[in-house]
């Protein structure tokens, strides 16, 4: 029997339930929204799973939105199933004020950068990371660039006139 | 299957000085000879970071080859080369490392910004990236490019041997350069 | 050695180092053999690599937050210094991620044209790792016989797009203009040349006694590690899996293609390097296909020949300068398109192509306007980068080098 989008979303409702919520699948590719609580869980599910063998990390980042209060930031995964070749989206959304979302590492040596890349980013704090510092900015930096608050170019610009810039 | 053997017959050589020659002497002013040996031989430092640093190797390549103007060998240590060839974006991060390599470089040095991410900053005008890296160093010649032509490097090295051919021999121990040193907090 | 950006609490020192008897290495971020800037603190002991510190983020450009703030049109140069030696490809995936997003289906002539480029630009990227891994190793020969060749692929570049290395080629749905009889002579020209200068590349290296010696079990890692790292690409195969995004997920009418995928067995540098070789076969052989492909397409439809684009992207592309210096609607539409006023519908979509070292990822969250709300590029060199540590430990010294170079580890796209 061939693992479709319906199969993999009954698979876990049966196990989660209602903690999987905001099915839908942009574009064929299959996407639910998990609390931050038990995010782990549900890779760990997919990755154990004999029949569902989500065991291929793809992609691991963060996004910003301001405007959702208590769901500001959100962490996005893309796995793939490399035997059946279907892809998964999981989102998980966390308020800015603690941003706590469990690490991935133990189980995708993969996550390990990308979760760092993601904290320099935005400043979401991975608990059991092995090595949460930043990775592609300076040390000293002490704000997370990626929020929507920071403008692109350096604010320390002396030459560069916001006026003659329409900005 | 062995290629036919092919001569070069159309070599440039460079000009003689101007001077007074007798039998078997020639003299001329010191600081022409020294100019034109300088200026013939500069041996370069490739700080490739990035884009520029492919179309740099290009240039180092056969087809247009750097060394028929005396860059045969790329030094990669500072401590023996006496151009700084910056190809690439330098980010902030960066900065302290190529000022640090300058710094490691005998006099006397020249500096070239290979494209417009050294130049000024090119198209990333973000957080991270150096606006230019006359920021943290004194350049020389500035070759602009996205990234430039193998012709356009070539164009800036030659434009660099017209001021090290000219270049006089008193100039580092000058006022000016030393208030250039200054402003840049280099001793 | 000079100990650049000590800090110590990035480095978890091994036992022995209370005593010190081993030494600290900073294979700097300026080092002839990183091929880019990115740094390795390295503990060793005489020759042995006990432990190494990578350290990324010298050529941090931000490109995430500069997408933010630009029209799609304008990201296209951001995504060519990504993976810098084969540009063109990331110009396609990002044009393709906008396709799907907006439902385009590119006719099949412009999927031709964009497999011949891709494939050259493959071609460009794989002869840059295998002559570096040469040069590494000392035959510094193999890399100026091939350079000369990438010239060449870079004039037919030049044919299409005007630009040789950063190509910005393309539009959304296609290219910006027909390609001319000249791009496809030189197109003629290379394929005809190249298999014998390719075939003199390989009898320099691919049987040569101290080349083996030297690569083989240099760096090895094995299928299931490297899966777990996420590695993708040749450095994925040469460990023994073949997932090749173009046979996965075939984007782009790559299911029409008949190309092998090939695979090493240990991971090493020898299978690394091999894999790119055998790939730069395929590549040719796609290209012929493609070339075939396009002359019957051409026969059976003779005004196939004039198509470049879709036309539902007509809204993409710019019109042609009579009728924008002669026509109002035209010179509003061209005015609006390079100052980049067309709008995106919302959505978010995650495309992927294979890039010279792997599943190069785009994932796009769109919210209705002029520029992304997130753009986000899955970089495979960032990825697999992390495995290094992991493959060096307990190696010679020298074998991390050569292992540093064939991982094909690409500044640009290391730190976007």
């Amino acid at each position: 029997m061939a693992l479709t989008n319906e199969t993999i979303q009954k698979r876990l409702t049966d196990k989660f339930g209602d903690q999987l919520t905001e099915w839908e699948s942009p574009f064929g590719l299959l996407t639910f929204r998990a609390p931050a609580a038990s995010s782990l869980k549900v890779l760990q599910f997919l990755y154990d799973d004999s029949e569902l063998r989500f065991r291929f990390m793809t992609d691991l980042t963060g996004v910003h939105y301001p405007d959702r209060k208590d769901e500001e930031l959100s962490v996005v995964y893309h796995l793939h199933n490399l035997i059946d070749n279907i892809r998964l989206r999981i989102k998980v959304y966390v308020p800015i004020e603690k941003p706590d979302v469990f690490s991935a590492t133990q189980l995708f040596s993969t996550a390990n950068w990308m979760e760092r890349e993601t904290f320099d980013f935005f400043g979401i704090n991975f608990v059991g990371h092995p090595n949460l510092i930043r990775i592609l900015n300076v040390e000293e930096m002490d704000y997370f660039p990626m929020r929507k608050e920071y403008p692109m170019e350096d604010p320390t610009r002396r030459d560069k006139d916001d006026e003659m810039f329409g900005r | 299957m062995s290629r036919p053997v092919q001569y070069n017959t159309k070599v440039k050589m460079v000009e003689m000085p101007e001077g007074y020659s007798g039998e078997g002497f020639y003299s001329t002013s010191f600081d022409k000879v020294v100019g034109l040996a300088r200026a013939n031989s500069l041996w370069p430092l490739p700080f490739a970071t990035s884009c520029c640093g492919i179309e740099f190797m290009a240039t180092m390549g056969s087809n247009y080859d750097l060394g028929r103007f005396g860059a045969e060998r790329m030094g990669f240590t500072p401590r023996q080369c006496d151009m700084l060839l910056v190809a690439g974006t330098i980010a902030k991060k960066m900065a302290p490392i190529l000022r640090q390599v300058y710094l490691q470089m005998a006099e006397p040095r020249w500096v070239i910004a290979i494209g417009a991410c050294a130049s000024s900053g090119g198209i990333f005008d973000s957080y991270s990236v150096l606006q230019g890296i006359d920021q943290v160093i004194p350049v020389d010649v500035y070759v602009p490019g996205c990234p430039p032509r193998p012709e356009g490097i070539l164009d800036g090295i030659l434009k660099l041997q017209d001021l090290v051919h000219n270049e006089s021999l008193r100039r580092r121990n000058s006022d000016q350069y030393k208030a250039l040193m200054e402003s840049y907090s280099i001793q | 050695m000079t100990e650049i950006q000590q800090h110590p609490h990035h480095i978890k020192l091994s036992e022995e180092s209370l005593q010190k008897q081993t030494t600290t290495l900073n294979l700097g971020p300026t080092h002839p053999a990183t091929h880019g800037v990115f740094q390795n603190i390295m503990e060793i002991d005489g020759e042995r690599v006990l432990e190494t510190v990578p350290t990324v983020g010298y050529i941090h450009r931000a490109f995430e937050k500069i997408a933010e703030r630009r029209p799609y049109y304008q990201i296209t140069p951001l995504t060519d210094r990504l993976n810098y030696c084969s540009a063109p490809i990331n110009n396609m995936g990002w044009h393709m991620t906008i396709e799907k997003l907006l439902g385009i289906k590119t006719p099949k002539r412009v999927d031709y044209l964009r497999i011949i480029i891709m494939e050259l630009s493959r071609i460009a990227d794989h002869l840059v790792c295998n002559s570096v891994v040469a040069v590494d190793t000392g035959a510094l020969t193999g890399f100026t016989y091939v350079f000369q060749y990438r010239e060449k692929i870079y004039e037919i570049f030049e044919e299409v797009c005007g630009s040789r290395l950063t190509t910005n080629i393309g539009r959304v749905g296609g290219f910006e203009r027909n390609f001319s009889a000249a791009s496809f002579s030189k197109l003629h020209g290379f394929m005809e040349t190249f298999p014998k200068a390719m075939k003199e590349f390989e009898s320099l290296l691919n049987r040569n006694r101290i080349f083996m010696d030297r690569c083989i079990g240099a760096g090895p890692i094995n299928a299931e590690r490297a899966l777990n790292y996420g590695f993708t690409g040749p450095n994925l195969r040469a460990a023994g899996v073949d997932y090749d995004v173009r046979v996965a997920q075939p984007y782009c009418s790559y299911d029409e293609f008949d190309f092998k995928v090939p695979v090493g067995t240990t991971g090493d540098v020898y299978d690394r390097y091999m894999v790119r070789n055998d790939e730069i076969w395929e590549s040719m052989s796609i290209i012929a296909q493609a070339i075939n492909k396009l002359d019957a397409l051409e026969k059976e439809f003779p005004e196939q020949k004039e198509v470049f684009y879709a036309p539902e992207a007509d809204h993409f592309h710019l019109p042609p300068k009579e009728d924008v210096y002669t026509k109002m609607e035209a010179l509003i539409f061209h005015f609006k398109m390079i100052m980049g006023e067309i709008d995106a519908p919302a959505g978010e979509v995650y495309h992927s192509v294979e890039g010279g070292n792997g599943e190069l990822g785009f994932y796009l969250i769109s919210d209705g306007g002029r520029t992304p709300y997130r753009l986000h590029f899955r970089r495979p060199c960032f990825i697999y980068y992390q495995a290094y540590p992991e493959i060096v430990k307990d190696g010679l010294l020298s074998d991390a080098i050569i292992t540093l170079s064939s991982l094909n580890v690409i500044a640009g796209e290391l730190d976007a």
